[in-house]
C-alpha cells in the first residue's frame, strides 16, 4: 500500500462528559465513516478521555485564511469597550 | 477439583497470552498507523485478560505468580490453542486468526459470565465488553477485504482456507471440559460450535468468502499440552530475558 493511499483526513472531537462541549483532540486517516469512528475510539478514547465522539471530514471544515488575519482580527484589538468590563455586577448574580 | 479449574484457567489465559505476543510482534508493521494502534490495543486487552486468568491460576497452584507461569513454564505445560500460535504470515492471516478467535471468545465468555466460579464470572464480565468491540472490528475488516477487490478477496480466502483446520480444536472436549461442565464453571467446548458457526458464517457470507470443508486435523491439541512447531520459538523469545537474568526488574 502506498503512503498516499491511507484514506481521507478526518478531524476528531471528544466530549469529556454529557453536557460538556466537544473539543478537538486530533485527526486521523480513514476510508469511510465507520472506519473513522473505530479508529477514533482506538486512538483517542483508550485512556478514559471521554464519552462522546464527533468526527468531521477535514475538507468539510471551513476555516479562516491565515493571510486574512489582519483584516479579520486586528480591528478588535483596540476596542476594549466591546468587552462588558465597565459594568458593575449586582451582588448575587452568578455565572458571569 | 481445583486441578480442572487450574487447567481451564491456563487454557484461556495462555491462549490470550500467546495471541497478544503474536500481535506484539506485529507492532509497527501494520499497513497504516491507525490500524497499527488499533490492533496493538486489542493485543493489550488480551494481555490483560491473560493476566487475570494466570493470576487466578497462580493462586490455585500456590507458591507461584502469573509472571512465573508466563516466563518460567515449559512448553508442554502451556495449554494455548494451536490457532493462536500461527505466525503473522500477512495481514489476511492476522485478521482471519483474530476474527476466528474473537468469535470463539464471544461464544465462550457469554457463557463464562454465568459461571458458578465467582472469580471467573468477574473476570469474564470485564472481558466480554472488550471482546464485543474486538469482534466488531475484525468482522468489519473481514467484510472490507472480502468485498474489496478480486485480489483482496483471494488473499483473504487463502487465509481462511489455511487457518480453517485449526478451528477443529476449539470445539474438542477433553477431560477438563467434562469436569468444568459438571461443576457448571464453564460450557463444554463442543457446545460452543453452534454459536461460533452462526457468528462466523454470517460474516463470511457477507464477505463473499467460501466456507472450507471441515477435516479432522489432529488428535493432539494445545489444550492437552501438545503444540505446533511454532510455540517453542515464541517461548524462546518471550522467556529469553527472564531465563538469562532471573528476577530482573526495571
Amino acid at each position: 500500500m502506498s503512503d498516499e493511499d491511507q484514506g481521507v483526513l478526518w478531524e476528531v472531537f471528544i466530549q469529556v462528559k454529557a453536557g460538556r462541549p466537544y473539543k478537538h483532540v486530533g485527526s486521523l486517516h480513514a476510508y469511510d465513516k465507520e472506519m473513522a469512528m473505530k479508529a477514533a475510539r482506538d486512538l483517542y478514547t483508550r485512556r478514559n478521555e471521554g464519552n462522546g465522539i464527533w468526527i468531521v471530514k477535514a475538507e468539510d471544515i471551513i476555516s479562516s485564511d491565515v493571510n486574512d488575519g489582519e483584516a479579520f482580527f486586528d480591528p478588535s484589538n483596540d476596542k476594549i469597550y466591546r468587552h462588558p468590563t465597565f459594568y458593575k455586577i449586582p451582588e448575587g448574580v452568578k455565572h458571569i | 477439583m481445583n486441578n480442572e479449574i487450574l487447567d481451564y484457567c491456563l487454557r484461556i489465559g495462555d491462549t490470550s497470552l500467546i495471541l497478544s505476543h503474536r500481535i506484539g510482534e506485529y507492532c509497527s508493521k501494520a499497513p497504516v498507523l491507525e490500524e497499527d494502534l488499533a490492533i496493538t490495543n486489542v493485543g493489550l486487552d488480551l494481555l490483560g485478560q491473560a493476566e487475570n486468568f494466570l493470576n487466578y491460576a497462580a493462586e490455585i497452584k500456590g507458591n507461584t505468580t502469573a509472571d512465573e507461569l508466563t516466563f518460567k513454564r515449559k512448553e508442554k505445560d502451556f495449554r494455548c490453542l494451536h490457532l493462536v500460535q500461527i505466525p503473522n504470515i500477512d495481514f489476511a492471516f492476522i485478521l482471519t486468526r483474530q476474527f476466528l478467535i474473537d468469535c470463539y471468545h464471544h461464544s465462550l465468555f457469554n457463557q463464562l459470565v454465568n459461571s458458578t466460579d465467582q472469580r471467573i464470572t468477574g473476570i469474564s464480565k470485564k472481558a466480554i465488553k472488550e471482546i464485543n468491540y474486538h469482534i466488531q472490528r475484525s468482522a468489519d475488516w473481514m467484510v472490507r477485504l472480502g468485498l474489496g477487490t478480486e485480489y483482496s478477496n483471494q488473499r483473504l480466502q487463502n487465509a481462511v482456507n489455511e487457518l480453517w483446520m485449526y478451528t477443529d480444536e476449539l470445539f474438542i472436549d477433553n477431560d477438563t471440559d467434562i469436569q468444568i461442565d459438571l461443576l457448571k464453571i464453564g460450557p463444554l467446548s463442543s457446545s460452543l460450535k453452534k454459536p461460533w458457526e452462526k457468528l462466523v458464517m454470517s460474516t463470511l457470507s457477507s464477505a463473499d468468502i467460501k466456507i472450507p470443508d471441515a477435516n479432522l486435523y489432529s488428535l493432539k491439541y494445545g489444550k492437552d499440552g501438545f503444540h505446533t512447531e511454532y510455540l517453542g520459538y515464541i517461548l524462546a523469545e518471550m522467556q529469553h530475558l527472564p531465563l538469562l537474568y532471573p528476577n530482573a526488574i526495571w
